[in-house]
């Protein structure tokens, strides 16, 4: 078989991918009887279409730049982590044990301790899956995905035996003192003015207390925590010896053999980094948003980190572009279900959908390109 | 030639491509009926593919097959066993967790429900275990029976299938030397039933023992088809090997300093604990090329595999005095490097490069920890790196000398003289160097030898292991010959033939075994 | 505790494990055959939904059957193109699979309804009810057994007893039939089956479409036997526990059964706290009891209970070689 041009590769395999998902979800809301050019236009409007759309958007795609690296790290490992969705979950019990040790006498204190708390957490959970498959070959999708329902058990005991302060009904922790709050978009000096409410005279409006007001948004600070990350990680992949070695083992075994790779070293590290990265991103909704833990914090993010990872083909700067863009989905999403009705559902479709085409369905994209390529090739040939 | 109905099958113009690699070229051969025929050569040189287009696991490109005369068409493994052909692959096609007669059954089942098959397949194994020493507990499981009796299954399970022809692709690879016999008494039983038998081996003294013809292939063509009785091991050795253009190196003799290492009986199993490498002692000097010459698959590999780190081992080895681990802490490939030993493995596609990686990135390969491609604690150094594989290609006429191409994208001879130029320039004590021409074009292969003995003009102790004579002749200050995971003995190169080493590589002995010791 | 709630409990445990083994079967056909597949939830809920709706279009719960199992072939086509035609990778279709039926249960169930993604709720025939089976009732007074054959093995639904038929169904197509030996030698050495001429393509689709059909059969049990109708999500990741039970059975039908009822049990208990706190006279945390088979099977995968050896040519797609 011809090889495909390398630009092809990068870039027309996931865009066609993405295209015949996009295809399959229009069909899907045909067959709903709603119209596809509507809905996509109540989606970009909703999720792009105004700062306030935006400062959504970007607040899922912080979650999801977090749990696509953490998927993408391993996929580099050779490893398929499952287990975003538990692992985050853990990473939000650190993050609240963190926000309510002490009273935190500022936000850039709490954050940093609340990150490692997080990553610690996370990469705790990736732990057992990670020795389990180095030591004693489990297959660690089936452990991953084991570990997420226990994870999941786990906080529902946790919140509602132990953290759920005493005579409150919701299986929640107690607020987060103040101290610990994120300053979100309608905050941050700069950003803020893309959120100030005017009154009708044009002038921005003014509360009770004689603040300026802005509309509140969930984005916030944790996006630059993200993309610092994707820096980072980044950074590990390709310019440190334990990235070069993490690329290797995942390219092949036999040869890291040869060069002296440790492969219960790589598997070992290569976990507890996605698994810390998966944690991490419950500084975005269970700090920056929530101010509390709540059960099923992380609402399916470490999944999307899946199709988020595919889609950007395991690199940084694709995982963040995948990430907006599936940022747009779930705002688009919401949107969809407010004006038109479409329930939420829909995105999980779509995420489905390119998790189908960019994941398993790869090589028949592949074969597709691949004869187109070979026609016009030929047809160059016969015309010269 | 023989008239048509005596013979069992008859191929004409058989060609068979892989992309730009010609696997056979025009090959034509005709095997009588009831007779053993041996088809012989190296590694590489074409002969499973054939025998998988025999078998309707490739379609060949062209040329007809005629089965006991008829022309036939094999498009699938279906229509081999309808035309009476059978198969024993070099890797066993079994059911570990199956026992012996559900693995003779599958696939040739009389009907929906088991049991009748099986029971009709008892007693037909019964019989044939009756006549031709081919005894295994039928309700066995697969995976508690010796290769030895695994194999016996598959003969088994063509029989059954009422193969006449019956092909065996190196079968004796995993067998001991009393299995290896009673496989050929069993084929002699075979043949004496009528049964046509192909056997397919690079090993000398199976042909001259077992087979009536031998057809001897090289580098995807058919070289020639003798009778066994009016050949010799040492004219088919030479068919084999082929007298390719001389490879003169130029070379000073000599001048060998201080031993730099010693290997005591040295022990290697594999993960089927089969014993491969069975107590190999010899020393090697500085400004020495130590050769082993030998038919592939004798010990090679490991011998190479355990020096490198890459598999456990019992014995002793020193370098240069110092003891290297031969198990646990310290016997990996990172802390062999570090003690001076550079590695080009035999298979550079499976071990020496990753595919995808770049070149540069490929330069650094089993040397990522080295302070001169680091640019502080925590970052590689990749400009520098890169400056040095820059410097590497030009120095060793990489093709094209762009750092930023995939490894995958050179040619063979290019990607080897990367593996080859990122380990000699490590400037190691001691190389290891498997294959170091395997697929590469002349003009590489003359760089590289020429590398090889430059290195050893600095004083730099060299073990090469090759199953190409002439390269071992043309390079070697000594031969080793490898037979069957031991040593046969040592030559001068000066000294010896392609005769006697043929005769060494044949596992005969009675030749003097020279000494392990350096000179 | 009284005999009366012990009844209950063990009653419960077979209505809840009926899904769980189902779903488990379907797994083991697919997985004997090298295929993984950890998308038995989406094919459960896939057939759940469709089950329920045309159950209660048509007022037949024997069509909704039908619908339920063609909507799960549906699922289980797509995942056979996927891992064998274009060789892609078995866990990520399988990963897929379950995100879009999650997602199209609810959408399609909306439009269809607009209950808020769930269907009507099924009566009449449109559902399916407990039978009970001879002498249940004459037999009721006898001491002990008497009760145990009215309350526990009486009185469920045909699919229940279904699911325990297939139990030595299963174990004998896979062990005594030409079909099933062909079944379990792909699964363990494609290329043996390939150079025995067989087609190695068509045995896993084949194995596949049992699958397919078994998860129908689970999910339709779910939305017309247990509950009266779908609603979102109602599987609640009995696919995953499904899973769970196969490898905790090493992959062997009746090794399933056991494991299915020993889930379900847990299931059963999780539903009685009360039962429980007498049993083990301690008061143990609801949620432990929900993860137990998620940590009996890590515990089982780390080869602390025998060795879990999966299909050796689990998860791979075949390539013909030498």
């Amino acid at each position: 078989m011809d090889r495909l041009p390398r630009w092809a590769d990068v870039i027309l395999v996931p865009l066609i991918s993405l295209f015949l998902a996009a295809f399959i979800s229009a069909l899907v809301l045909l067959a709903i009887g709603q119209s596809p050019v509507e809905a996509f236009n109540v989606m970009v409007e909703g999720a792009l279409g105004s700062a306030y759309g935006w400062g959504y958007t970007l607040y899922y795609t912080t979650s999801f730049i977090f749990t696509g690296l953490a998927v993408t790290v391993a996929f580099h490992a050779g490893l398929f982590n499952i287990g975003g969705e538990g692992q985050a979950q853990l990473g939000a019990l650190g993050v609240a044990l963190v926000c309510l040790s002490l009273d935190w006498p500022h936000w850039t204190l709490a954050l940093a301790a609340a990150a490692v708390g997080g990553a610690v957490f996370g990469a705790a959970w990736a732990a057992i899956p990670a020795y389990l498959q180095a030591k004693r070959g489990s297959h660690i999708v089936i452990t991953t995905i084991m570990f997420n329902y226990i994870a999941a058990a786990l906080l529902v005991y946790l919140l509602v035996d132990v953290l759920r302060p005493a005579g409150q009904m919701d299986p929640a922790s107690a607020r987060f003192p103040a101290g610990a709050a994120l300053p979100t978009f309608s905050e941050i000096p700069g950003i803020r003015q893309f959120y100030a409410v005017f009154g009708p005279d044009g002038l921005q409006r003014v509360n009770s207390k004689g603040e300026l007001m802005f509309t509140g948004v969930p984005a916030n600070v944790t996006l630059f925590l993200a993309l610092g990350m994707a820096v980072v990680v980044w950074a590990i992949l390709w310019r440190t010896r334990l990235g070069y070695q993490i690329r290797a083992f995942g390219k092949s075994e036999a040869a890291a053999r040869y060069a002296g790779i440790s492969p219960v070293y790589i598997i070992m590290v290569a976990m507890l980094l996605s698994g810390a990265l998966a944690g991490m991103m419950s500084v975005n909704n269970v700090m920056g948003e929530a101010g509390r833990l709540l059960q099923n914090s992380s609402e399916g993010a470490g999944f999307i980190g899946i199709a988020v990872a595919l889609m950007g083909r395991n690199h940084p700067v694709g995982v963040v572009l995948a990430a907006l863009l599936f940022g747009f989905l779930y705002q688009g999403g919401a949107e969809l279900g407010l004006i038109l009705q479409i329930p939420p559902e829909m995105r999980i479709v779509v995420q489905g959908l390119v998790i189908l085409f960019t994941g398993a369905l790869d090589m028949m994209v592949r074969m597709l390109l691949t004869r187109i390529f070979g026609l016009f090739r030929s047809r160059q040939l016969g015309a010269a | 030639m023989a008239a048509n109905g005596t013979l069992a099958i008859e191929l004409k113009g058989i060609s068979k491509a892989f992309g730009p690699v010609q696997a056979n070229k025009d090959i034509n051969i005709a095997v009588p009926r009831g007779t053993i025929h041996g088809i012989i050569g190296e590694n590489g040189a074409g002969k499973s593919t054939l025998m998988s287009i025999l078998y309707g696991f490739y379609k060949a490109d062209a040329g007809q097959i005629f089965v006991g005369g008829q022309p036939t068409v094999i498009p699938d493994s279906q229509s081999a066993i309808r035309a009476g052909i059978g198969m024993v692959f070099q890797h066993f096609k079994l059911v570990q967790n199956f026992t012996v007669l559900e693995n003779v059954v599958l696939g040739a089942e009389d009907g929906a429900l088991l049991n009748t098959s099986l029971a009709k397949a008892r007693k037909v194994l019964e019989g044939l275990s009756r006549d031709y020493e081919l005894d295994v507990d039928p309700d066995a499981l697969i995976e508690d029976l010796s290769v030895g009796h695994q194999q016996r299954v598959e003969i088994l399970k063509a029989l059954y299938r009422q193969a006449d022809i019956l092909i065996l692709d190196e079968p004796t690879g995993v067998l001991t030397p009393a299995e290896a016999d009673h496989l050929f008494r069993i084929l002699k039983g075979l043949k004496d039933q009528g049964k046509t038998i192909i056997l397919i081996t690079h090993k000398l003294r199976e042909i001259m023992e077992a087979t009536d013809n031998v057809s001897v292939m090289r580098r995807g063509t058919m070289v020639a088809t003798v009778k066994t009785a009016e050949t010799s091991p040492e004219q088919l050795a030479e068919l084999m090997v082929g007298r390719k253009v001389l490879l003169e190196v130029e070379k000073k003799p000599a001048t060998p300093g201080n031993v730099v290492l010693t290997v005591d009986d040295l022990r290697v199993r594999d993960e089927h604990k089969v014993e491969r490498l069975k107590g190999v002692s010899f020393e090697i000097r500085a400004g020495e090329i130590l050769g082993i010459a030998g038919v592939a698959g004798n010990g090679q590999s490991e011998l190479l595999a355990a020096l490198g780190g890459m598999m456990r081992a019992t014995g002793k080895i020193t370098l240069n005095g110092a003891d290297l681990p031969l198990s646990g802490k310290g016997s990996d490939g990172q802390s062999r490097r570090r003690a001076g030993v550079a590695h080009v493995p035999e298979d550079r596609h499976h071990y020496g490069l990753i595919l995808d990686f770049t070149a540069w990135e490929n330069v650094a390969f089993g040397y990522f920890n080295d302070a001169k491609y680091q640019k502080n604690a925590m970052f590689m150094d990749n400009d520098a790196l890169r400056r040095d594989t820059q410097h590497k290609m030009e120095k060793f006429d990489v093709r094209p000398p762009d750092p930023w191409l995939a490894a995958k994208s050179f040619s063979g001879g290019n990607q080897q003289k990367i593996v080859v130029a990122r380990e000699i320039e490590q400037n190691p004590e001691l190389l290891l160097i498997g294959q170091p021409t395997r697929g590469v074009d002349i003009g590489a292969i003359e760089f590289i030898h020429k590398q090889i003995v430059a290195l050893r003009d600095q004083g730099k102790a060299i073990l090469l292991v090759s199953v190409e004579l002439d390269e071992i002749m043309s390079l070697s200050d000594r031969i080793a010959v490898m037979f069957d995971g031991r040593l046969m003995g040592f030559r001068d190169p000066e000294k010896t033939d392609e005769r006697e080493l043929g005769m060494m590589m044949a596992g005969m002995t009675g030749a003097d075994p020279g000494k392990g010791e350096a000179a | 505790m009284d005999y009366n709630t012990v009844l209950q409990i063990l009653d419960t445990t077979l209505r809840l494990a009926t899904p769980l083994l189902f779903a488990c079967l379907a797994g083991l056909f697919s997985e004997r055959s090298g295929i993984f597949d950890i998308g038995l939830e989406g094919k459960m809920l896939a057939a759940a939904m469709a089950s329920a709706s045309v159950a209660f279009l048509t007022g037949s719960v024997w069509v909704g059957l039908l619908a339920g199992i063609g909507a799960s072939l549906l699922f289980a086509a797509i995942h056979g193109i996927a891992s064998i035609t274009f060789r892609g990778n078995q866990l990520i279709s399988g990963v897929a699979l379950n995100f879009l039926a999650s997602g199209l249960t609810v959408l399609i169930a909306q439009a269809m309804f607009g209950q808020g993604g769930r269907t009507p709720p099924l009566e009449g025939a449109a559902r399916f009810y407990p039978v009970t089976l001879p002498f249940a009732d004459t037999l009721r007074e006898v001491p002990i057994l008497g009760p145990f054959y009215y309350e526990v093995i009486s009185g469920h639904s045909l699919l229940v007893y279904a699911a325990f038929a297939l139990v030595p169904i299963s174990w004998w197509v896979l062990n005594r039939t030409r079909f099933g030996l062909r079944l379990r030698a792909v699964g363990e050495n494609p290329a043996a089956v390939d150079t025995a001429g067989v087609s190695v393509v068509g045995l896993r689709f084949a194995a596949v479409a049992i699958t397919g059909v078994l998860c129908g059969l689970a999910g339709a049990y779910m939305a017309t036997a247990l509950q009266a109708g779908f609603g979102r999500e109602m599987t609640a990741g009995r696919g995953y526990i499904a899973l769970a039970a196969l490898i905790f059975a090493k992959w062997r039908p009746v090794a399933a059964l056991w494991a299915c009822l020993l889930f379900g049990f847990f299931q059963a208990l999780e539903l009685n706290p009360n039962a429980l706190e007498a049993i083990s006279g301690v008061k143990l945390p609801g949620p432990l009891l929900s993860s137990l088979p998620y940590i009996l099977t890590v515990v089982v995968l780390a080869g602390f209970i025998g060795k879990a050896i999966p299909p050796r040519a689990g998860g791979e797609p075949y390539v013909k070689e030498r």
